[in-house]
């Protein structure tokens, strides 16, 4: 088949007509990437304007572009042409996409120079974030700030983009709006408030600084691999953030221990992957693009369930190390430095270089869930609860499937729904994530995601019912 | 170990074969012409419309045959010669076999229709079409389709995705109102216009007008209008394709003759699905089944016979499924055109146009028939079960909410749908609690 069209468009690449307010509306949001990338070479645009006109220019660009978009049509399934676009289909355009966002998180973790971060006064990319930064905590911005920043932006700006795709789709509206919320509150305005209150990453007037914290409550040890690092466990225990310091400990213990475990035994790990996790809610929403492209090869499954569970030994092993260095103050376990041998390699291959430059710079190759699928460790914690353990299962239903594909190619996971839903199996895998986006894209109404009792969950049924001509005894 | 040779790779042959294999260690050989490798039909539309690739339509990897010791030959069938058992392909090699499955599908109708070989004129049923269909749309202005069912419907849709302008010619008044009723068929024309289909109920084709290359060029309707267009879809459905058998000896109506058990009038000689004709009625089925769901069905019970177990093909109560642009259908039993004399009919329509429910029972005993689902989704164990426990329609109004199968956080409409049929039958019926416990009931065998 020669169906791949060689256009560039990121669009439809037979489209029909842009009309002038979605020509302006990506005019708009063009506007807002190019003043980002002029003052990254640092052209001098003043913050004042230049920020504003940057973050607002995206965010309603896309919102304007993409509401013109999807209201002009029908409600219902819009994958047409995913496969002819240049984005979207491991073309030139997502090649170039690829790059980009994977030299971005290269500078971003090794080389925050390149953006303009700067000890003694920010330049460049990063000075154009500082009034926002002074604004909630009196301190120019950091090279996180920015990184903060730009991410709430692309959750918001593409999850209301994704709101209007899936407007027919109640459960997908809900979970987004959620994704959204938890990104823009959890993960992002209340931790600068808490700072600006000065609850979290002061340096006094001596110049003192005492600490710093994760204030994001969604993330969870052990995705938030440093949660028991020494200069965090203390800058919890740091008397002037008390008594917020002390309730974000506890709150990150329980978590783990209670939290996780009981919600993911009554509704599976999507009330965390799909729902408020902060790498889900990127890929739930910008990453949407590029779901199709995960791999649904039997291979790809025996690579996977080595990695994440890797992963998560590898995380379990560092932490046991960093808490017992921590009560014990030696700085060694077995005559191993903790830094050097557990801590630092986790930090670069994982925290950075997987879950970052993998992660997000490899949407355009390889899906939106790289790191979800293959590396998360909470994903790997919580995959195992609801394997074994949950209420949680994706039922099919009976007979219908039509093997046609939609599901598994769809399935960011890359989880061959479609191998189930043929047999008429429930899909019960620890790593589904709950998006639905499987059950929205059938055209036969063969998935629903539901919680029920665990008995018979993963039955597979000797024949599929509708045909009476089998007699199964038992 | 015997040797089942197997034409036609779809759901029936595929399935025969993968069963077969389940049960026994049969030498086993699928031929098709089509393809290499079994892919789902349905997903056609997908491919051209950019939702998937061809890959993605393959329900099993490549090396799963080699695994599983399933031999696939590409090649076109020619000759069967019952007695010398063998088969002669369009190369001239032969091939012997023990046992022999005819399972080579249909092709699309053509009804005689002046300039019906044009060049740009075709159907849509196998991955040939595909790829002329892909050839023939590039850069056209207006196609046009003729045949107001499952398959020119989804044409349309696919023309659509490249935004291409699409005239849709329905020989009946209202769309696939031989198999809808009124308010589900009215629902569809409406959602057919609401995409800016050119829908043109009442009106057949007459004469497809050719250029000076002998491609299409326009068509003219049993109106007398001429529309300009360079793409003609004929999708008045399909016919079973069994031209390769002549001379065979193996008996043909419209499609190959079969006895229950599936077997032809030839000892080891066998056919299943599209192209299987069943000598005898089975209660209100067709005996030319053209489903995807009889199709794998078939096979199933096949295989079995088989492997030595003769079982007559005996489907359960009927279901179906379509999805009309964005308005998706579910069937489960028999719901007509019409109602028939001995049943009694109720339709709910959601304000919004685009859910609706029909019940079918029997007038005598209440005992539900058949339900039509638009737009919403109900579970097939429910159904199934309350049909063969010969639930009555008060019954399964009661329980609705154990049937519905809509994605979580839906709005749900049976309280609506109970309170319209309470007015209009002066009913008393109240809603019960979804019970999984009963739920569970429902899906154990």
């Amino acid at each position: 088949m020669s169906s791949v069209d060689p256009s560039l468009s990121i669009a439809n690449p037979e489209p029909k007509d842009t009309d002038v307010i979605q020509k302006a509306g990506l005019a708009l949001a063009g506007l807002g990437v190019l003043v980002l990338f002029l003052s990254w070479g640092n052209v001098a645009i003043p913050a004042s304007i230049g920020l504003p006109v940057a973050l607002l220019g995206i965010l309603v660009g896309t919102v304007i572009y993409s509401a013109r978009l999807y209201l002009n049509q029908p409600e219902g399934i819009k994958n047409n042409g995913v496969w002819f676009k240049s984005l979207t289909s491991r073309g030139v355009l997502g090649w170039v996409a690829g790059i980009i966002l994977t030299g971005f998180y290269v500078i971003l973790y090794w080389y925050p120079e390149y953006i303009g971060f700067k000890a003694g006064g920010n330049e460049g990319m990063v000075a154009l974030f500082d009034p926002l930064s002074m604004f909630f905590k009196g301190t120019p911005a950091s090279q996180w700030f920015v990184y903060g920043t730009l991410y709430t932006l692309c959750i918001t700006a593409l999850g209301i983009k994704f709101l209007f795709k899936y407007r027919h789709n109640r459960y997908q509206f809900i979970r987004t709006l959620v994704v959204i919320a938890s990104q823009l509150f959890l993960a992002y305005l209340i931790p600068e408030i808490l700072a600006g209150l000065n609850y979290n990453d002061v340096t006094t007037s001596s110049g003192e600084y005492l600490g710093y914290f994760n204030t994001d409550l969604k993330n969870t040890w052990p995705l938030d691999y440093d949660f028991f690092y020494d200069w965090q466990l203390n800058a919890f225990q740091q008397e002037a953030y008390q008594p917020v310091g002390t309730l974000y400990l506890i709150v990150g213990i329980a978590m783990f221990l209670v939290v996780t475990p009981i919600i993911t035994y009554y509704v599976g790990k999507r009330w965390y992957c799909s729902w408020v996790c902060g790498c889900g809610g990127l890929a739930e929403t910008a990453g949407d693009p590029f779901r199709h492209l995960s791999s649904k090869k039997l291979s790809a499954w025996k690579l996977e369930r080595w990695l994440i569970h890797g992963v998560m030994v590898f995380v379990f092993v560092m932490t046991a190390a960093t808490i017992y260095g921590y009560f014990w103050n030696t700085g060694e376990v077995f005559g191993l430095n903790i830094y050097n041998n557990f801590q630092k390699p986790y930090g670069f291959l994982i925290g950075a270089t997987f879950s970052g430059v993998i992660g997000v710079g490899f949407y355009p190759m390889l899906g939106n869930r790289v790191w979800c699928r293959f590396g998360c460790p909470m994903a790997g914690y919580m995959g195992i609860i609801q394997r074994f353990k949950s209420r949680f299962r994706i039922t099919t239903n009976g007979g219908q499937c039509i093997s046609c594909g939609n599901c598994s190619t769809y399935c960011e996971q890359g989880i061959d729904v479609r191998a189930y839903a043929q047999k008429g199996q429930n899909i019960v895998r620890a790593s589904c994530v709950g998006c639905g986006i499987c059950s929205a894209v059938c055209p036969r109404g063969v998935l629903k995601l539901e919680n029920g009792p665990e008995e018979g969950r993963t039955d597979l049924p000797p024949i599929i019912i509708g045909n009476e001509s089998i007699k199964v005894s038992n | 170990m015997q040797h089942i040779v197997i034409i036609g790779n779809g759901i029936s042959g595929i399935t025969t074969a993968r069963h077969i294999r389940k049960k026994s260690d049969h030498r086993i050989t699928v031929i098709s012409a089509e393809t290499d490798h079994f892919y789902s039909r349905t997903a056609l539309m997908y491919i051209y419309m950019g939702h998937m690739k061809y890959e993605h339509t393959k329900p099993y990897e490549d090396w799963f045959w080699e695994k599983n010791r399933i031999d696939l030959k590409r090649a076109y069938v020619e000759k069967v010669d019952t007695d010398k058992k063998a088969l002669t392909f369009a190369d001239g090699c032969t091939m012997d076999y023990d046992k022999l499955v005819l399972a080579a599908g249909s092709k699309s109708n053509k009804f005689g229709w002046p300039g019906q070989d044009l060049k740009a004129v075709q159907g849509l049923y196998n991955y040939q079409d595909l790829e002329s269909m892909e050839e023939y749309t590039k850069s056209i202005s207006r196609a046009v389709i003729v045949g107001g069912g499952l398959i020119g419907i989804e044409m349309a849709e696919m023309l659509l995705s490249r935004n291409i302008p699409v005239t849709f010619l329905v020989r009946e008044n209202s769309f696939w109102n031989n198999v809808l009723p009124d308010g589900e068929s009215e629902m569809i024309n409406r959602h057919i216009k609401e995409h800016h289909v050119d829908l043109r109920l009442g009106t057949g084709l007459k004469e497809i007008l050719s250029d000076e290359n002998g491609r299409a060029r326009a068509v003219i309707t049993d109106q007398g209008e001429e529309i300009a267009c360079q793409f003609v879809g004929l999708t008045a459905g399909v016919s079973p394709n069994i031209g390769f058998l002549e001379g065979s000896g193996i008996e043909t109506n419209r499609g190959i003759m079969v006895d229950p058990y599936l077997e032809t009038n030839v000892k080891d000689v066998y056919a299943a699905g599209d192209c299987a004709e069943f000598r005898e009625t089975n209660g209100e089925r067709r005996n030319l089944e053209q489903v995807w769901y009889t199709g794998r069905m078939m096979g199933e019970a096949l295989a079995e016979t088989i492997c030595n177990t003769p079982t007559k093909y005996d489907p359960g109560h009927w279901f179906n499924s379509a999805k009309f642009f964005d308005i998706e259908y579910q069937t489960y039993g028999w719901v007509w055109a019409k109602p028939k004399d001995n049943e009694n009919d109720f339709y709910w329509e959601h304000e919004g146009g685009k859910i609706c429910l029909r019940l079918r029972w029997d007038k005598s005993n209440d005992k539900l028939l058949g339900v039509n689902n638009f737009g919403f989704r109900l579970r097939h164990h429910a159904f199934d079960k309350w049909f063969k426990e010969g639930r009555t329609v008060q019954y399964v109004l009661e329980h609705l909410r154990d049937a519905n199968f809509d994605p979580e956080l839906y709005k749900t409409h049976e309280q609506d749908i109970i309170n319209q049929f309470n007015a209009e039958n002066g009913s008393n019926i109240s809603l019960k609690k979804k019970s999984w416990k009963r739920i569970l009931q429902l899906v154990s065998n």
